[in-house]
């Protein structure tokens, strides 16, 4: 752990300078170190839990810790007269009682540190951490008075002076309380203005926090008190008001901050260990203290725990009671405090130091590193990380408020009585005060009901869904979430809040791993079928120089994918889909004049395309290289055959007048770099990227690729009818070829904006078109169509794709797969009426 | 009050509340008090829907903590008033307000509409108990049942959200 590493390193600074360089200074601790920690630790301390428990944590911290601290001093000082501990220690009671209420703090530090690792059940934690932090009071205090005893000398010590510390007691910690609320108040007004200045929100809250540390420091009142009441008040009404990427960074960089103060405290306690020059050994003096520590720590967590467990609603267990006391750690803290003591007053100051070390070592390292397989042992009941629902939510506010009726029938002015005024009053005058007017308005339940709904449909789009379809009954809400202030990151704000109360300092995110599964493996599938990027028209047009070099680089790889597939398309005897590919030239219309006389056709795909189309098609490109493929089959072999997700998808006859014109026509390979719906390789850009790929399944993607050529010569272009025909056959075996260059990439960009926008439509013909490629192909055979016919067949749109679908069958051959499919999609008959039905596509 | 409720509350009776609720006399006898004091009318009950002393009473004890040694007991017995599957079927009673054993979406609304003031909308509130059936609704009936109400809670601390502190 940490502090090995810290001894490490002080051995190795020991022996290459003989000198003790680094110590950890206490002023370096306590200004910089501990605030840090403990400002994290009450920034996201869970208020409510704490609250419910805020008895027991106070008997534990006041009681516990005075019980503690007296009990160690003065045995230590039996122990000295017993002549147990050495002589060399020249040290009487007040010296003992000293040292005793600086030992005997349970520290957070260690506290957090190490039951971050064993995750026990929230209350148990709660009161250990909560107890840690609140002992801070009683250690100062004690500390404080004991130190001017010790100054003063003991004989002089008055009945008056003890009357004085309990009174400073209580002025230190209400003292601190009251620093700390007032700057949370005074950061919750400030919050809620600044809407202007977004930006400096996260600045606003790391300097009130430290602020009211450095104030109640500045009064000698307990510093960290102030600041933990300081980080709870003002969590509940910054949280509402900053912006979603300031709450981001809040926490971001407040848990950052302190792991980085915990490692550095860690390190340079295992440095300090190994200086030899600042402290003195004394068995008697270490052995007992270990000793006598613990034992009060069990025996004082016993009693302490027998009285409360009268007055608790849930008792606490003799388990709990075991890991609180074994989880009593001390601390970075006490050792800090021990440095601190002045070596004139106090002659034992090398022993306590040596002591305090020892003690630490041991707490952290052997108690630290034994509880968690003690916990376990133990079956201690662990905490479980709750994803947050709405009918807890709902559920346990209910119970609030019938408790609260309850309460008031029985005639109890009980605890929950008292929240319910707590909470009246916070409503009308708090919230009024420090919360943003729009965030006011909102009441808590519907906050909640806000995030669990968009923490859903990001893990819906996540995990390919489509947010629109599947969650139609979130949808009212999302729309009135216009009042919903700084959702600008859907994303990050899902993710962030998903998990309940977290007060690890490491563990900041849990990232779903199906997701990324998902997303290597649409990469890789994606990767492997896409086609480089080829330019879709000269970016800049020189007379003098040509670039030649591209078009041969996607020739070659155009031909190494087919080659490729084709060698797959042998040895895979699945079945293979065939759909059909939707073309993505809505705004092409200008590029494919390369096209020559094909041009007019294909011009035609780019006008009736859906608006959707736009922002999709740029990139994602079919690959498109006829020339090279006159026999390769027309595979498209399909990765996940098993489901293929049903969605109709609309793709007007013009999107294979697009595809077709290129397959027509062999001769225009040289236009093939230009052609505009070339596939592409590596990922699409982010534009269509990963959600695109994602809203379409693999299969489905594949299984529509679809060889443009038979499509559109089939489904009936304006042009005339004979001059379909002659190009059918030169169409079918170009068009067959394609679709193996076709990537589900490039299907996939086509479905994505076809999913987006045409939800109902469904023309579907392009599986007939495929039937006239079979003739030549001999391992192409249809995938069953069937289930996807079927959930295009509600669609209306799909009588106007019968005249195309059969125009191709008429002219291909018939297989038996095709017969099916064709009975399911009668084929338009050549020249029909169909194109004309979807606007101008002509061919 | 004092000799009144002497008077009207019987030992025997003080016998039987306490095998059936499990509280302690002292806090019966406390209790009877704030039920004369409340029963303004003097009759034995509390407003017209007659809620006698009794009812009151067993109301009430589903809300004391739960206590480890009533388990000993007696095994074949009904579970004691206060235990867990109790309390929640309390709180489900109050949810179902027609007693058809469901918590329908109007049932969920109107509790829902208490609990949240004017601020949201009926489309939002609406939207929230949609949810919250979608959440909670396994067998698909579009209501909550009272198992699905137990599963969805079974993560919640109710032992401790559904006691009361009574007082000695």
């Amino acid at each position: 752990m940490l502090i090995l590493l810290g001894l490490v390193l002080g051995g190795v600074v020991l022996m290459a300078s003989k000198k003790q360089l680094y110590q950890l200074e206490p002023a370096l601790f306590f200004l910089f170190l501990l605030p840090t920690i403990v400002g994290d630790a009450g920034y996201f301390m869970p208020a409510r839990l704490f609250f419910d428990n805020l008895g027991a944590i106070l008997t534990y911290a006041v009681v516990g810790t005075l019980w503690n601290a007296f009990c160690t001093g003065f045995c230590l000082y039996t122990a000295k007269l017993l002549g147990v501990i050495d002589e060399r220690v020249q040290a009487d009671l007040m010296d003992f009682l000293l040292f005793g209420a600086l030992i005997s703090a349970v520290d957070p530090v260690a506290v957090l540190a190490v039951f971050e690792e064993v995750h026990v059940n929230d209350t148990l934690f709660i009161i250990v951490f909560g107890e840690s932090l609140l002992n801070d009071a009683v250690t100062v205090v004690l500390y404080k008075v004991y130190i001017s005893f010790v100054e003063v000398g003991a004989e002089n010590v008055h009945t008056a002076d003890y009357f004085k510390g309990v009174a400073s007691f209580l002025i230190v910690s209400v003292g601190g309380t009251l620093v700390g609320l007032v700057f949370a108040i005074i950061l919750g007004f400030i919050t809620r203005f600044t809407k202007k200045v977004r930006i400096i929100e996260p600045l606003f809250v790391f300097l009130l926090v430290y602020l009211a540390y450095l104030t109640a420091e500045l009064f000698s009142l307990s510093a960290i008190l102030s600041m933990t009441f300081c980080g709870i008040g003002a969590n509940k009404y910054v949280e509402a008001n900053i912006s979603q990427k300031s709450r981001t960074t809040v926490k971001y960089t407040m848990k950052t901050l302190a792991s980085i103060a915990e490692t550095i405290i860690f390190i340079f306690l295992g440095i300090s260990a190994v200086d030899k020059s600042k402290w003195a050994w004394d068995t008697g003096l270490v052995s007992c203290t270990l000793v006598f520590i613990f034992v009060f720590r069990a025996v004082g967590v016993i009693g302490q725990t027998w009285v409360l467990n009268r007055v608790r609603l849930v008792p606490l267990e003799k388990i709990d009671q075991v890991v609180m006391s074994y989880g009593g750690l001390r601390g970075a803290v006490a050792f800090a405090l021990v440095v601190l003591l002045d070596g004139e007053r106090v002659k034992a100051k090398d022993y306590f130091v040596a002591t305090t070390i020892v003690v630490v070592f041991f707490t952290v390292m052997f108690q630290g590193l034994t509880i968690k397989p003690l916990v376990k042992w133990l079956r201690v009941p662990r905490s479980t990380s709750r994803k947050l629902t709405i009918n807890e939510e709902i559920h346990e506010r209910a119970f609030d408020h019938i408790l609260t009726a309850v309460e008031d029938i029985a005639g109890l002015q009980g605890y929950h009585h008292w929240r319910d005024k707590w909470e009246q009053f916070d409503k009308n005058y708090l919230s009024k005060l420090l919360l943003r007017k729009s965030v006011y308005r909102k009441s808590e339940l519907w906050e909640a009901y806000q995030k669990i709904n968009i923490r859903d449909a990001i893990s819906v789009i996540d995990q390919g869904g489509n947010v629109l379809t599947s969650a139609r009954l979130s949808l009212p809400s999302m729309a009135s979430r216009a009042s919903f202030p700084e959702v600008t990151n859907v994303t990050n704000y899902l993710r962030e809040n998903g998990s309940g109360v977290c007060l690890d300092l490491q563990v900041i995110d849990n990232v779903p791993g199906a997701k990324v599964e998902e997303d290597t493996e649409t990469h890789h599938v994606l990767a492997e079928n896409l086609y480089k990027p080829r330019r879709r028209y000269q970016s800049h047009y020189s007379r003098h120089f040509m670039p030649l070099g591209e078009k041969e680089r996607q020739d070659r790889e155009v031909f190494q994918r087919n080659m490729r597939s084709r060698m797959e398309n042998f040895k895979s005897t699945r079945y293979k889909h065939h759909k059909k590919e939707r073309s993505l030239k809505k705004r092409r219309g200008s590029d494919t004049k390369d096209d020559g006389s094909d041009k007019p056709r294909r011009n035609v795909s780019s006008q009736d395309k859906d608006p959707m189309l736009v922002p999709v098609e740029p990139q994602v490109e079919k690959p498109l290289d006829p020339e090279k493929e006159e026999d390769v089959g027309i595979t498209f072999v399909a990765r996940k055959a098993e489901t293929p997700k049903q969605r109709p998808k609309s793709v007007p006859a013009a999107l294979d007048g697009c595809q077709s014109p290129s397959a027509v026509s062999p001769t225009l390979s040289s236009e093939a770099s230009h052609l505009p719906w070339k596939g592409s390789v590596g990922l699409p850009p982010p534009c269509v990227s990963v959600e695109a790929t994602k809203i379409i399944p693999v299969d489905l993607q594949q299984a529509w690729n679809q060889s443009i050529s038979s499509l559109e010569s089939i489904s009936s272009p304006p042009a005339p009818a004979e001059s379909v025909h002659p190009r059918v056959n030169a169409l079918s075996r170009l068009g067959r070829s394609r679709p193996t260059s076709y990537t589900p990439p490039g299907s996939v960009v086509g479905s994505t904006s076809s999913i987006g926008a045409q939800v109902s439509q469904g023309f579907f013909h392009y599986p007939e078109k495929k039937k006239e490629e079979e003739e030549e192909e001999e391992g192409s055979t249809l995938q069953e169509m069937q289930p996807l016919m079927s959930s295009l067949w509600p669609p209306s749109s799909l009588p106007p794709l019968h005249p195309p679908a059969s125009s191709g069958l008429g002219s291909g051959r018939t297989r038996k797969p095709c017969v099916y499919l064709r009975s399911l999609v009668i084929p338009p008959p050549p020249g029909g009426s169909e194109p004309h039905s979807r606007g101008p596509t002509q061919l | 009050m004092g000799s009144r409720a002497s008077t009207l509350l019987r030992e025997e009776e003080i016998e039987e509340i306490k095998k059936e609720t499990g509280f302690s006399h002292s806090q019966i006898t406390r209790l009877y008090s704030r039920f004369t004091s409340l029963d303004k009318g003097e009759n034995g009950t509390l407003r017209e829907d007659q809620v006698n002393f009794r009812g009151f009473m067993r109301t009430l004890a589903h809300f004391r903590p739960i206590e480890d040694n009533e388990k000993n007991k007696n095994p074949t017995a009904s579970e004691p008033l206060n235990s867990r599957t109790n309390k929640l079927l309390f709180a489900f009673h109050l949810y179902d307000l027609d007693r058809d054993d469901k918590i329908s979406r109007d049932e969920l609304l109107q509790v829902l509409r208490m609990m949240v003031g004017v601020n949201i909308s009926d489309e939002q509130l609406g939207s929230i108990a949609d949810r919250t059936i979608q959440e909670a609704d396994t067998n698909g009936d579009n209501s909550i049942s009272f198992n699905e109400f137990i599963k969805v809670l079974e993560k919640v601390d109710v032992e401790q959200k559904m006691s009361i502190r009574f007082l000695h």
